[in-house]
């Protein structure tokens, strides 16, 4: 019997300590019972930044490969899991109070979202279409139960199932396209597809038709028009910071996915799909930005607001050029923490005890809480773009990399696109200062609330003060990609 | 002197005073009471340092002068440099935003009652954004500024305007926000032909043709809607009529001058064989502007409204006296610009003046203001006088150079502007007439108090500057002339180049034929040239 060499462990490692990790916060959730909450959620955090330091000690490498080629870690791997793994331990931190309050502080919680994050790392480190739907799936079947974790809530269940329903016919799509693609090409790794395509003419049909199934189920994961439809419902449904996880931990790891996969193995047929992206790219902003307008539920208006920055993001993609990626990371980089500190505003939405959603409710607080309504309105005009605030360098990064492709009718859409969109953020600054004053929201604001909303708004405001670190990384990420 | 970084010290010392309101803690009376003694000692030491920029610029030479460098963006293809530097262009811009400052604090002094924290801190941001805009040297670092400015004058519109201030401010921020988002596209792609985001390394390169009209539009929206001009002014009477005076002020003053600053900064230089390609459309819309608002101004019962579309009036003779592309017509635009930012600033106060008392801007309440408030009644009348442009005030200068520089280049266009000017004394005249003169008819204006010592005070400095600006205006032009003589020498130049270019005569040769033909619209720059040399 032939021995099976070991595989070179080393690339996995954060990957198989966050597992681990998880499986041990569960047994010790399981054997300290229900209060035992806070406790693993703390952990979970520490686990998670504990993974953060394992995947950093592989910044310099730039392409390692293991398990037969299927696992694959680079800059840019490492780039997108420490913006993956900072997604999660915040969501993680938001979650503490609200669960609490909400009777569903469970520690299964921050168990599932360990479980989901491993999943998302796998995603980003796949180099082979198996892996790729292994990470994708590990991640999903988490999420789903995430999504309906408020199990005694209608709301909370109907987003559960919608998500699943929806999320399963993405998976199969893309099942159904990755089986296209071996069965015209022979194989699944990223490696060999690289090699298949590099020069090639033009594809036959059958592989294309695979590509698209499988674009198409990307594009359900990163709720890219017109497969979006999923979005608003889930998150107006799910817990709160539910729907602040979902928003940025899985979308970043999707968009990163979606990156490597097209420009990595399938780079070569760049003239075939980018037509496809540009037209997601389009819709995603023109209905991100237009849908949003009528929105009277924060939460909705935060779900177009993300399928419009999805928008924005793919621009770069269609590029395909290390300026584009480039930009697709710092803008994915900046996306993170101006939506989190966005999020975390919405969970300081409370009144005696009830979570309120409506725009309406936060009439007036410039007055009431001048400090809450100033890190609001950072964030909201970070996420229309407008200088000096993050948010203008995420949009600036991606329309550089979209004149430097020459897609200059993709950028004056999204110009257009962004002004629209600053309607209805600046519709929330007018609502909290404009207004007259309501009643004011419940005093005072949880620590831990208040440590991620000042981290945020100051990283939002001053990001402009020193921006090397996150171009600098995103460079060199984009860079990777790219590198023979 | 000159190592010191003082244009960063005006720039960025209102920030400093921001973070000092911050701290003011206590009652609202005491907050409120803090935060103007600093707002106020802060613009006023911004201004005095704004002084010494004045006093030590030297007006033999077209470079920028007080130039400061610090790499900021280092990583990757795409570097950004922190520059700054003013030339003679700039100089006077950066000085009208640090002047305008302290006299908006000094003219909310009383009236501002809600929030006076929040609405100090605003303009002392907003007073950063401004001086940033004229003396940023980047292209990247211009863009921050000149969009960020959108910001805190939103908010002083939306949260201190009148009934329909939520609209008016997001009309404001929206319009603008469209034609600035395209002129974003154009500097990047600015920055792939020069492969710097360096303004100065932008003005010195030479764009192919095709190009620089795509340039050119782009930066059009941009500016165009900033000046404003005809037909996207609609946002400026919204504005003006629902912001609070001194957010008028300031609008007036300085946020339309970025637009004429942005023309002459940008397009004129950097597109020449565009500019003169345009300088028809561009000569057509700024008639349009300067007659059609004129007979808006006469039919208006506003004040403010009035005095808003007498501002689209007077920005039209700019954008006219920039395209007739001379150095006496661009002077003029220059002297203009100013000119208007400091008379059109205290029509808006004169305006505020009255509101404060009775609370409202509708022409037909007043009259006879002349018995009762004579300080009143002098103090409007030369404002008055110098927006018609009345031999020794500042508008003269300015309107007078631009006919003269701009008679040179189409007879017509100077014709048309020449009516405006009758029509702008009509709308003006008649506006006294019916607020200061006539007789008492009701018991409100009868008790009405004359300016008090603070009001004084804010109108002093501006009479005396646009006095002083009309009856020697050469304080003013002196330090001007070098850089736009240099700016008109270089656009001449490349136009010639490009006449002369043999290279591609198919292409260019059209071109070149079509931006010179000698008829009453485009001007014979050929000629000009020599003519500004000798």
């Amino acid at each position: 019997m032939p021995t099976v060499p070991l595989p070179d462990l080393s690339p996995a490692l954060p990957e198989m300590a966050l597992a681990a990790a998880a499986m041990a916060l569960l047994l010790l959730g399981v054997f300290r019972g229900e209060g035992s909450t806070r406790l693993v959620s703390w952990l979970a955090v520490a686990a998670l930044l504990g993974t953060l330091v394992l995947a950093g000690l592989f910044e310099g490498e730039r392409h390692v490969v293991s398990f037969n080629g299927m696992f694959v870690t680079d800059a840019f791997a490492v780039f997108v899991k420490v913006l993956v793994l900072i997604g999660s331990a915040v969501s993680i931190i938001l979650s503490l109070n609200y669960g609490e309050e909400h009777g569903i502080a469970r520690f299964e919680f921050p168990v599932l979202v360990l479980l989901a994050t491993t999943g998302m790392m796998v995603m980003v480190s796949a180099n082979d279409l198996i892996t790729l739907y292994l990470g994708l799936e590990m991640q999903s079947l988490a999420l789903y139960v995430v999504a309906s974790f408020d199990r005694d809530s209608v709301r909370s269940t109907e987003a559960g199932l919608k998500y699943f329903v929806l999320g399963a016919l993405a998976s199969g799509m893309l099942l159904y396209g990755a089986s296209l693609i071996y069965g015209y090409t022979g194989t699944t790794s990223f490696g060999a597809f690289a090699h298949l395509f590099a020069g090639a003419g033009k594809p036959s049909d059958g592989l294309v038709i695979g590509l698209v199934l499988v674009a198409v189920g990307l594009a359900f994961k990163v709720s890219a028009v017109p497969f979006h439809m999923w979005t608003p419902d889930v998150y107006e449904g799910a817990p709160t910071p539910v729907s602040a996880f979902f928003s940025v931990a899985p979308k970043i790891a999707a968009i990163a996915l979606f990156v490597r996969l097209l420009v990595e193995p399938f780079g070569g047929l760049f003239a075939e799909w980018q037509q496809l992206i540009i037209f997601l790219s389009v819709a995603s902003m023109v209905l991100g930005a237009i849908a949003a307008i009528a929105q009277t539920n924060i939460k909705r208006l935060m779900a177009y607001s993300s399928i419009g920055h999805v928008g924005y993001a793919l621009i770069g993609l269609a590029a395909a050029t290390p300026a584009g990626i480039r930009g697709v990371l710092v803008y994915m980089a900046i996306y993170l923490f101006m939506n989190l500190g966005t999020w975390a505003v919405i969970l300081c939405m409370r009144r005696e005890g009830r979570m309120l959603e409506g725009i309406s409710d936060l009439s007036g607080l410039g007055r009431t809480q001048p400090g809450l309504a100033l890190a609001l309105g950072i964030f909201m005009f970070a996420l229309a773009g407008i200088p000096p605030t993050a948010g203008f360098f995420g949009k600036l990064y991606i329309f550089l990399a979209a004149i430097q492709a020459n897609l200059v009718g993709l950028a004056v859409i999204g110009v257009v696109t962004s002004v629209v969109g600053a309607f209805y953020y600046l519709r929330i600054v007018k609502v909290m200062y404009f207004d007259e004053p309501g009643a004011a929201f419940d005093h005072p604001i949880a620590a831990e609330l208040k440590w991620v909303l000042v981290v945020a708004a100051v990283l939002t405001m001053f990001f402009i003060l020193l921006p090397d670190p996150i171009i600098g990384g995103a460079e060199a990420a984009a860079a990777s990609l790219f590198a023979p | 002197m000159s190592h010191w970084p003082l244009l960063s010290l005006v720039t960025f010392l209102p920030l400093v005073g921001v973070g000092f309101i911050m701290t003011a803690r206590g009652d609202d009376a005491t907050v409120a009471r803090n935060a103007r003694n600093i707002a106020l000692s802060t613009s006023i030491i911004v201004f005095v340092l704004s002084i010494a920029l004045w006093v030590e610029f030297d007006p033999a030479t077209a470079a920028f002068q007080f130039v400061e460098r610090v790499r900021w963006i280092t990583v990757g293809g795409f570097t950004i440099t922190y520059h700054m530097g003013i030339d003679g262009i700039s100089l006077f811009f950066v000085l009208l935003s640090t002047l305008l400052t302290v006299i908006c604090v000094g003219a909310s002094w009383t009236n501002v009652h809600a929030q006076v924290r929040e609405y100090m801190i605003s303009f002392l941001v907003l007073e950063t954004m401004m001086v940033g805009i004229f003396s940023s040297l980047d292209f990247v670092q211009f863009y921050v500024f000149f969009e960020g400015v959108l910001i805190p004058m939103f908010l002083i519109i939306g949260v201190w305007g009148g009934p329909r201030r939520v609209y008016a401010a997001f009309k404001f921020f929206l319009f603008t926000l469209l034609g600035s988002v395209l002129s974003l596209l154009a500097i990047l792609t600015i920055y792939y032909q020069t492969g710097s985001t360096d303004i100065t390394v932008a003005l010195a390169h030479t764009f192919p043709a095709h190009l620089q009209k795509w340039l050119f539009l782009a930066f059009l929206a941009s500016f165009a809607v900033k000046v404003p001009m005809w037909p996207v002014h609609t946002w400026l009477p919204d504005a003006h009529v629902e912001a609070p005076t001194a957010g008028s002020v300031i609008l007036a003053g300085v946020l339309l001058k970025m637009g004429g600053y942005g023309f002459i900064r940008f397009s004129l230089p950097m597109f020449p064989l565009a500019s003169a390609y345009f300088t028809p459309l561009m000569f057509a819309l700024s008639a349009i502007a300067v007659i059609y608002t004129s007979f808006v101004a006469l039919a208006q019962t506003d004040m403010k409204k009035l005095i808003a579309y007498s501002s689209i009036a007077h920005m039209g003779f700019v954008t006219m006296g920039l395209f007739a592309l001379n150095s006496e017509a661009v002077q003029g635009a220059m002297i203009q610009m100013l000119s208007h930012g400091l008379v059109s600033a205290a029509l808006f106060l004169i305006v505020g003046v009255v509101y404060d008392r009775l609370h409202t801007r509708d022409i037909n309440r007043y009259g006879g203001l002349a018995d009762t408030m004579p300080a009143y009644g002098f103090v409007f009348m030369c404002m008055m006088l110098a927006s018609v442009g009345l031999p020794g005030t500042s508008g003269f200068v300015g309107e007078f150079l631009i006919l003269l520089g701009t008679f040179r280049v189409s007879t017509l266009e100077c014709f048309l502007a020449a009516t405006a000017l009758f029509l702008g004394a009509m709308y003006m005249l008649y506006l006294y007439r019916r607020v200061v003169f006539g007789t008492i008819t009701r018991d409100d204006l009868r008790g009405l108090l004359d300016l008090n010592l603070r009001e004084k005070a804010v109108f002093a400095p501006l009479l005396a500057l646009v006095l002083w600006m009309g009856v020697y205006p050469s304080s003013f032009l002196t330090p001007i002339r070098a850089s736009v003589d240099h700016l008109v020498q270089q656009v001449h130049a490349a136009q010639q180049a490009a006449a002369n270019d043999t290279v591609i005569p198919a292409q260019a040769g059209i071109r070149a034929s079509t931006a010179r033909k000698p008829d009453e619209w485009v001007p014979a720059f050929a000629g000009m040239t020599m003519r500004n040399g000798g």
